[in-house]
């Protein structure tokens, strides 16, 4: 078949396929979610959105067991959510091959911390594959479903954001006829009570020393000799930088398996060389096996533990190479950061409790950008759920008259993942808190993922959709009410009315995402004669509106019409064209 | 071991990422080694989006550091400021002439950068565009990208025909008609 142009992401997905995979169940979370995406495309395998990448898991984990081919799919910090199901799967090991992928994201293009996944794969006694491009991406995957059935444990494929959105070349073939295996009731592997488990530890630790021996004799780690004096060891991503970087004037060992770390291997290659350097962005996994085995490498010394690597950075560390030559503008350029789209259904919400000036424990989603100027009404975002749960925490050490400036955002999606055993908390234990469930009917962030809350399926099936009002009412809360965010009067009456209550109450902020495509707005908006400059209109940080000179203006360019303007401008000056 | 890179700059939400598909496939249909590298997320939320477009005999790194963009195509002024940096000696900036007033702008924390098309000239090769003007003289303001995208196109040697199929088997059926119209208005620029 011809070659073609797919991101690591898709590529991962086409792997998956022609692997014979039948279960695939993640939760949406940059820079992982296109992989589960792009699975839809594949009639054959059951597909889905799973309420959080715990549940996922243990989907993935129940389909290996029955005999199935399966997978789950994060981001990084998704796999602190599915950590708990991991580490026991690790004991129970496979039955049809299991695969996890996660996806890290040096340089937190879009997330809260920098963690590096590897270390979960040594903690959870797991095996890890690190693919550098989409051809690997591809490959390893196909490889790792093997390996899984072969060792009995789920393969780690470890990605990162310029591996998992770079698109390169990838060959594909037909998917394989890898029927289900047998399901046979089996006790002492599959549950996991002392007992048993005190047995299967034995045989992981037998596993950990089987894959190092496979370690060290795999083709996916392989030296290129170029008869040079200094060595690199790297993987993933990094391989591609030093490659461009160094070339053929240094020696690489490239590790497509990232653990466990070979021992001889590495030993050998850092003898054949004069100067080993270890090329590995975030934490200096790699590097620490090296030193803790008596091999002699340079790593964290010269490259930085900070964001994503380039090429320019290696030139610079291993030769003193300089950068090309270039030009920079001749004054400040104004950075241009993320911001609420027009139309954006939270703004509403925020320039209300901008306006009440309520301390915000807010959560992960598009809204957290309502920590950014000027709206700048978040005052907190931890992880997923927290919102809620955190702002317990806040009203229990700070008491009732702190809790009635105090509200908690959270998207609809971010509710059912982990919201709602926040809220149970705060109902079980006589909190008063009051949510807002930032309802814009999808989950935006991760670019419009059906949710449980949406009533449709990864597939877009019509399927059962959870009542957020009445799932808040089922776990205790009697105060609920839905508001129509751009009804900014009533947004501020109901926040008033709910926060000063002493019993927990949520409010559901209600209108759809901008960008959906059925959401659309008549006409736009502009400035009319009346307006007194009074600026208020500026305070919603709408990129549609901004001042030259004296004068406000609406970019008919960027204006959606929603008309929150319209309802906020006290002089009825902002009228809409239609 | 030389790549040609190309670097597409421009705000969230302007078409950044269709542009790079349409360059990435026509490189692979002229049988090169690709890579496009993207970013998705937060970011694309109306803020600076950048995507890698390298092509050539094998290409490694996605990325493109600094002093190493052949062509840097500009969906917005401001963009083609910041990017400078990253222009190779004798590089072009290709750039559309609208503006996108940032937040800090907005916020009257920081003003716009005047006269940029100017002060890029003095230093490096610029083609300014009006590309939103031809994008609505096509049927539709969203086209911005591909108007951009024809005008790149003559600046290459890759052949006319071989954009125009590529360019028809990438965009939505519904669509095809109104992205053809855009490109040969960038084409005839």
């Amino acid at each position: 078949m011809p070659k073609k142009l797919l991101i690591g992401n898709a590529a991962v997905a086409r792997g998956a396929y022609e692997a014979g995979v039948r279960v695939v169940s993640s939760y949406p979370g940059t820079p992982s979610t296109e992989i589960t995406e792009s699975m839809v495309a594949y009639d054959d395998v059951y597909v889905e959105w799973a309420p959080n990448e715990k549940v996922a898991c243990e989907v993935a984990v129940g389909a290996s067991m029955a005999g199935a081919r399966s997978m789950t799919c994060c981001k990084h910090v998704g796999f602190n959510v599915m950590a708990d199901p991991v580490f026991t799967a690790s004991y129970i090991g496979v039955n049809g091959g299991m695969v996890i992928c996660v996806a890290d994201d040096p340089g937190m293009h879009s997330s809260q911390n920098e963690q590096d996944s590897r270390h979960y794969a040594k903690a959870a006694k797991l095996a890890m594959l690190e693919p550098s491009d989409s051809a690997e991406c591809l490959q390893y995957t196909k490889r790792a479903f093997e390996l899984s059935e072969k060792f009995d444990v789920p393969f780690v494929l470890r990605l990162s954001t310029r591996v998992s959105h770079s698109q390169s070349l990838v060959e594909t073939a037909d998917r394989a006829d890898v029927p289900l295996k047998p399901y046979e009731k089996n006790i002492a592997k599959n549950v996991m009570m002392p007992a048993n488990a005190i047995k299967r530890h034995v045989a992981v630790e037998e596993r950990a020393k089987a894959l190092l021996a496979f370690a060290e004799e795999t083709d996916l780690n392989t030296v290129e000799d170029n008869g040079a004096k200094i060595g690199v060891i790297t993987a993933g991503i990094s391989y591609m930088y030093a490659r461009e970087a160094l070339g053929d004037r240094v020696n690489y060992l490239k590790l497509g398996m990232v653990y466990p770390l070979p021992v001889e291997k590495i030993n050998a290659f850092c003898a054949s060389c004069e100067k080993v350097y270890v090329v590995e962005e975030l934490d200096p996994v790699i590097e620490e096996h090296c030193k803790a085995i008596g091999a002699q490498v340079i790593g964290k010394d010269v490259f930085t533990m900070l964001g994503e690597y380039t090429p320019a950075m290696i030139a610079k560390a291993v030769f003193d190479q300089d950068p090309p030559a270039s030009l920079g503008a001749e004054e400040p350029v104004p950075v241009r950061p993320p911001v609420m789209c027009p139309g954006c259904p939270h703004r509403g919400t925020f320039y209300v409790l901008k306006k009440l000036g309520l301390t915000v424990s807010g959560d992960i989603g598009c809204y957290t950008l309502g920590a950014a100027q000027p709206l700048a009404s978040v005052d907190s975002t931890i992880c997923m759920g927290a919102s809620v749960s955190a702002a317990l925490g806040m009203a229990k050490a700070r008491g009732p008259e702190f809790n009635k400036k105090l509200v908690s955002v959270i998207g609809d999606s971010t509710f059912i993942h982990s919201g709602i055993t926040g809220l149970i908390d705060i109902v079980y234990n006589k909190g008063a808190n009051t949510v807002i469930i930032l309802d814009n009917s999808i989950t935006g962030m991760t670019g419009h993922q059906d949710n449980p809350t949406t009533g449709k399926t990864i597939r877009g099936e019509a399927t059962k959709q959870v009542d957020l009002e009445m799932l808040c009412h089922a776990v205790g809360v009697d105060h609920v009410r839905i508001v129509d965010p751009f009804d900014v009067k009533a947004m501020e009456q109901a926040v008033k009315e709910e926060t000063t209550r002493e019993e927990p109450s949520v409010i559901i902020a209600q209108r759809p995402c901008a960008l959906l495509k059925y959401v659309k707005y008549e006409g736009r908006c502009h400035v009319s004669d009346r307006c007194r400059k009074c600026k208020m209109c500026m305070k919603l940080g709408c990129p549609a509106i901004s001042v030259h000179g004296d004068e406000v203006r609406i970019d008919p360019n960027q204006c959606n019409g929603c008309g929150l303007c319209v309802n906020v401008c006290p002089f009825g000056a902002i009228e809409k064209e239609v | 071991m030389s790549t040609t890179n190309i670097m597409i700059v421009g705000v969230g939400g302007q078409g950044t990422l269709l542009a790079s598909r349409i360059l990435g496939n026509v490189c692979v249909s002229e049988g090169y080694d690709v890579k496009v590298s993207e970013v998705h997320g937060m970011s694309q939320r109306g803020g600076s989006v950048v995507t890698y477009v390298k092509f050539g005999d094998q290409v490694n790194s996605p990325i493109i550091g600094k002093g190493e963009a052949d062509i840097i195509l500009a969906f917005e002024l401001l963009e083609a400021y910041r990017a400078l940096p990253y222009l190779k000696e004798g590089g072009r900036i290709i750039v559309n002439t609208q503006s996108i007033d940032p937040m800090p702008v907005i916020t009257g924390a920081m003003t716009y950068p005047e006269d940029i098309v100017q002060k890029l000239s003095a230093k490096v090769n610029v083609t300014a565009i009006d590309a939103l003007t031809l994008a609505k003289e096509a049927g539709n303001a969203r086209a911005v990208n591909v108007v951009l995208i024809g005008l790149m196109a003559k600046n290459t040697q890759i052949p006319h025909d071989v954009w125009l199929e590529t360019l028809k088997a990438t965009v939505p059926p519904k669509f095809v008609d109104v992205n053809v119209k855009a490109f040969e208005l960038g084409y005839g620029q």
